[in-house]
């Protein structure tokens, strides 16, 4: 059976600005997989390489066998995707937001109402549903996209930061369904989060992401045991990243070089 | 929950019924917008009006345009459809970018919808808005006592003619918006470039009345062939209601082609 995720080589660059170089991922079926990393890691854009939103410049990606150029289409169909940016449809109602994507994703008419209806339950919105998504909450908001992207029933449901700005019981339940989910289709999960101890807790695999590079991938044990007994993720995260001295070193070759060239 | 995640997924429709699908899509999710907020009908019914009531009626009283048998506000009240639609669906590059800024044009790039079923579901979701504007205008026409026909199957055609032209300018809106990127420069060059094409068209007063080099810009508007088949169809005037719709539609299938084209910029 292929990967969930296969990327190999894959190196991305806005103008001068490099944002991934030479990433290799591999995230089996079923798993559920954490991307960290401080802001600026890369993350986004591995996410957006992935889901074709961003052309491939170097390397590969494959979703369950199937290449994101030349299969693009058949790659959507198995995606959910919760972007980093809060985006809903402010002029038309929950459900009409849903039934939208269902639409797009064409989930056949017969089943339609029925899904829409199941993953408004599952996201708790059923009562608001018949509300203008302009006057929903940040985290409603939220729960409504997550909504959007499970209607399709994806193989891989893949999250930028989904939980930001939610409660803490408005996370736990987000959590609950995708695990929900998860267990019930053996969905795939790529989720890309901030908060240590909900990677910690949800993730399978963990890969730690610095200046567009994989430092460190693997279970969230295997990392935390890797640094010596008794660490944490928030360790292993300042571990990999949080190096602010080769940090400033860099930055002050670059400065010395930019000189030597002017 | 019972089937499997995509178990359909390799049933999906392609091509052509993609493409159909898509259109419906877009269109029914714009009459569910149109449903929400009634008023804009009544708002963009402002100033179709006030071009038949104030400027038709003043130019039928003074006779300055020759329009032949046909009474000035009979002639203009086509030119007034054709108008108010350009005008709705010169907006639809604003919405895009509108939609990419809020993020929501990035999720519906990661639905398994082409480019081309994209563009074409907005351009003919414009359309849908243009022909309800076409309806209040073609109502407060015939309260005005233009004699305008009530063929069914002519005002068939006319929503076909309403909905491509429409359909060719939010095109043109979406290009452009893919070029500058930025709401308000589009918003700068759309006004700079609705009110050109409006006025070098036959939508006031005739083509014959035209300075040459008008005139040649004219012919190559497409808002003129909407224009003309509108009075076509609604008037009986003379045209040849072949290139129109030919017209029309080539330019439908050449906006389309260039905005899809240029989409890919607004998702960077
Ligand atoms: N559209 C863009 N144009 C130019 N540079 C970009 C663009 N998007 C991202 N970058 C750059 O690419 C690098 C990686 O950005 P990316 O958004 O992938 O980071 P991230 O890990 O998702 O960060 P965050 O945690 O802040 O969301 C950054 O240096 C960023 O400045
Ligand atoms: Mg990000």
């Amino acid at each position: 059976m292929p990967d969930a995720i296969a990327m190999s080589g894959v190196s991305y660059h806005f103008g001068e600005q490099v944002a991934l170089s030479d990433v290799d991922l591999r995230v089996g079926e079923g798993e559920c997989f954490g991307l960290l990393g401080p802001n600026g890691a890369g993350k986004t854009t591995a996410i957006r390489l992935l889901n074709t939103l961003l052309p491939l410049q170097d390397g590969d990606i494959q979703l369950f066998g199937l290449d994101v150029r030349r299969q693009a289409m058949a790659v959507r169909r198995r995606l959910g995707y919760v972007p980093q940016q809060l985006s809903i449809e402010g002029a038309l109602t929950g459900r009409e937001n849903v039934a939208w994507f269902a639409r797009l994703f064409d989930v056949p008419r017969r089943d339609r109402r029925g899904r829409v209806d199941e993953v408004l339950e599952m996201v708790d919105l059923s009562d608001a549903a018949d509300r203008l998504a302009a006057t929903y909450s940040g985290g409603m908001v939220r729960r409504l996209e997550l909504a959007q992207a499970l209607v399709n029933r994806p193989a891989l449901l893949v999250l930028d930061e989904p939980t930001v700005g939610l409660d803490p019981r408005a996370r736990d339940s987000v959590w609950a369904r995708v695990q929900d989910m998860q267990q019930q289709y053996g969905m795939t999960v790529l989720l890309t989060t901030h908060y240590m101890e909900e990677a910690d807790e949800l993730c399978d695999r963990i890969a730690l992401m610095h200046r567009g590079t994989v430092r460190a991938a693997g279970t969230p044990q295997e990392l935390k045991d890797g640094l010596g007994a008794g660490s944490s993720l928030e360790g292993v995260f300042r571990h990999y990243t949080g190096d602010s001295l080769t940090d400033t070193k860099g930055g002050l070759r670059d400065v010395r070089a930019t000189r030597r060239l002017g | 929950m019972s089937a499997p995640p995509a178990a359909w997924a390799d049933t999906a429709p392609r091509g052509a019924v993609l493409l159909t699908s898509r259109i419906a899509t877009f269109c029914l999710v714009e009459l569910q917008r149109m449903r929400h907020d009634r008023s804009e009908l009544v708002t963009r019914a402002i100033q179709p009006i006030l071009w038949l009531v104030i400027f038709g009626k003043t130019f039928s009283r003074i006779k300055a345009i020759p329009t032949g048998q046909v009474p000035y506000l009979d002639y203009l009240a086509p030119g007034v459809i054709a108008q108010s639609a350009l005008f709705i669906a010169i907006f639809y590059g604003i919405q895009i970018i509108w939609e990419r800024d809020a993020g929501v044009l990035t999720k519906l790039l990661v639905t398994p919808t082409p480019r081309v079923a994209l563009v074409a579901g907005k351009a003919f979701a414009a359309g849908i808005r243009a022909v309800t504007q076409a309806v209040v205008v073609l109502v407060v026409a015939a309260l005005l006592g233009v004699g305008l026909t009530w063929n069914p199957l002519r005002l068939l055609a006319v929503v076909v003619v309403v909905v491509l032209g429409a359909a060719f300018f939010s095109c043109l809106s979406v290009t452009i918006a893919g070029v500058v990127l930025k709401r308000d420069r589009l918003m700068g060059i759309g006004q700079a470039v609705t009110m050109p094409l409006f006025f070098a068209s036959n939508a006031l007063y005739p083509v014959s009345i035209m300075p040459g080099w008008l005139r040649v810009i004219s012919h190559a508007n497409p808002l003129t062939y909407e224009v003309s088949a509108l009075r076509a169809l609604l008037l009986g005037l003379p045209t040849n209601l072949w290139l129109d719709f030919g017209v029309l539609t080539g330019s439908v299938v050449v906006g389309i082609c260039a905005a899809s084209a240029l989409l890919g910029r607004l998702s960077r």
